[in-house]
């Protein structure tokens, strides 16, 4: 069985952003990049699957600038085998990014996609959802659970008010959500032999996508910030606030 | 222009958000269907008393595990003439929006806070430290909705008719097994006027409960930060933030929460946040209407025996 994974290059979680003077974007020069962690939770699992004997190859795919380079290989000092990095400059949207992925699932005959349910830069959470769609393949979404035996995956998601569980047949699209593992770190051997993996570069045109954006960004703020709240000194104020200024006794 | 809302519904009872997401619609057209899969007929009725309504398409058929592989076929095949889709950005929304809009070929504008226009939207990025401002250049658009940021249209005054909408197929590859909801007589977490949420500074499931009490005086939800679901002291379904729910009550007293951006993500919206915190220096503080600084074990309890 052949797994894909795709990840994405973001501002590091732990970082505070700053949007660009021209009010376009967020700024990224300058900033600590990481995997995307929902990324990182669905290279853990792919490799938790290879090294049960299930999984015989794990396909990494970055879109992005040269750099994304460097995310993959923080994948592959995880345990994935092998990468394609597809070129590109400008700003991805999940249905690009969908679009290249089922390319790239048609070239390679793969048998089980697992991906992060959304990036923490654009929080759209609608690639893996997409990809299934365009492939008219199961999708598991904000997984916790997953057990693949022979042709099937049995997959535990996390909805509002609970859990669901489903069966899919493979092939299938699986999104990870917090909850489904904790990442390993990486060892130096590891960190060695990463460097050694194979990355194929290319296009979208190589690849043979064409995509027009079909979001333009006109412009990016600031949310309203809140005032600097008023300390109160016992339980007593603050019963006297709940009833007389937020009205809720 | 006309949009079609999906309507999220157990069989029991509508999800109340998509009173949101109508309003969300108006900004956008007048001509407004609703889509509801397999309603009973309080469902049904419920939804036609919304304000703004014309038609209630009820798609018929076994429904139970609303999987997005069914739906997705018959809300492209119901959206035929329609400009814009809509639904409210839960679970249920999320799973099945895009799967539809990539059908149409559409990139669908997520969690969107703000129309400009009937192409322009706002949508809050990062974790909501940015608002971005989108123009779509689709001709169709699919949205999802942050309930949140919409004030709800009326639940009565409306007659909209009830048609029957298109079958859904099974679907061959995917089997919804079960579903595990957590039972609490508490509300619902996204719908709640008031939140009393608990963090890290709890410390144990045990001491969890002590938040109890004070939910039920207040007739409150009861929320979590991410940092008390991932210590194991209540489940995943009660985490308020980026990666959980995203909530706006009227009052949010966040309990032994510090305040990670994460979290701050998923409340700062609340209209009046209260904070009982022992750290004078965290950060939910920079962001509360009103701060507690002490130990929350002695002022719970206290605060309990006081609404008396």
């Amino acid at each position: 069985m052949k797994i894909l994974v795709a990840v994405k290059r973001v501002i590091d979680y732990n970082v505070k952003i700053r949007i660009n003077s021209e009010r376009t974007a967020v700024e990224t020069n300058n900033v600590k990049m990481s995997m995307n962690p929902f990324d990182e939770i669905a290279v853990e699992e792919a490799v938790r699957l290879k090294e049960s004997g299930k999984v015989d190859e794990i396909l990494v795919v970055s879109i992005g600038q040269r750099k994304v380079q460097e995310t993959m290989r923080t994948a592959f000092a995880m345990g994935a085998d092998r990468g394609i990095h597809i070129s590109y400059e400008g700003e991805t949207e999940p249905l690009m990014v969908a679009k290249i992925l089922k390319k790239i699932v048609d070239n390679e005959n793969i048998d089980l996609v697992i991906m992060g349910k959304q990036a923490i830069d654009d929080d759209s959470n609608q690639t893996g959802q997409m990809l299934a769609g365009i492939l008219s393949w199961p999708q598991g979404t904000f997984i916790s659970k997953l057990e693949v035996v022979d042709k099937n995956a049995s997959v535990t998601r996390e909805i509002d008010g609970g859990l669901e569980t489903l069966k899919l047949n493979l092939p299938c699209v699986i999104t990870t959500d917090l909850r489904l593992n904790e990442p390993r770190y990486a060892s130096l051997p590891n960190i060695m032999k990463a460097k050694r993996k194979e990355i194929v570069e290319m296009s979208m045109a190589e690849l043979g996508v064409e995509y027009t954006n079909r979001l333009k960004i006109i412009k990016v703020e600031e949310p309203p910030t809140r005032s600097e709240g008023r300390k109160l000194e016992d339980v007593t104020e603050l019963i006297n606030i709940l009833r007389d200024e937020v009205g809720v006794l | 222009m006309s949009v079609l809302v999906i309507a999220e519904s157990n069989n029991e009872y509508l999800d109340r958000n998509v009173l949101s997401c109508v309003a969300a619609a108006l900004e956008i057209s007048e001509d407004i269907d609703i889509l509801v899969f397999d309603g009973s007929e309080k469902v049904l009725s419920d939804c036609a008393k919304i304000k703004g309504i014309k038609n209630v398409i009820n798609s018929k058929g076994n429904l139970v595990g609303t999987l997005a592989e069914v739906l997705a076929p018959v809300i492209i095949e119901t959206a035929k003439n329609s400009s814009h889709v809509m639904m409210v950005a839960g679970t249920f929304g999320k799973n099945l929006m895009p799967r539809v809009a990539a059908l149409a070929d559409s990139q669908q504008i997520s969690d969107i806070s703000a129309v400009i226009d009937s192409d322009t939207f706002v949508r809050p990025i990062y974790a909501g430290n940015a608002l971005a401002t989108v123009k779509s250049s689709d001709s169709k658009k699919f949205i999802t909705v942050r309930a949140t940021a919409f004030q709800a249209v009326e639940s009565e005054g409306g007659n909209a008719n009830i048609v029957e909408g298109l079958q859904p197929k099974d679907s061959s590859n995917s089997k919804f097994v079960n579903r595990d909801l957590s039972e609490s007589d508490r509300p619902e977490l996204t719908a709640a006027k008031i939140i009393v949420s608990g963090g890290r500074g709890l410390g144990s499931s045990e001491n969890f409960k002590i938040l109890d009490p004070l939910a039920d005086k207040l007739g409150a939800a009861i929320g979590a930060s991410r940092a008390a679901v991932d210590a194991g002291y209540v489940s995943n379904d009660y985490q308020v933030g980026q990666t959980g729910k995203v909530v706006a009550p009227e009052l949010y007293l966040a309990i032994g929460i510090s305040g990670a951006i994460q979290h701050l993500a998923g409340m700062k919206d609340s209209k009046v946040i209260i904070a009982i915190n022992k750290d004078e220096e965290a950060p939910i503080f920079q962001i509360a209407d009103y701060c507690l600084v002490g130990d929350l074990f002695d002022i719970i309890p206290e605060l309990v025996k006081k609404l008396d």
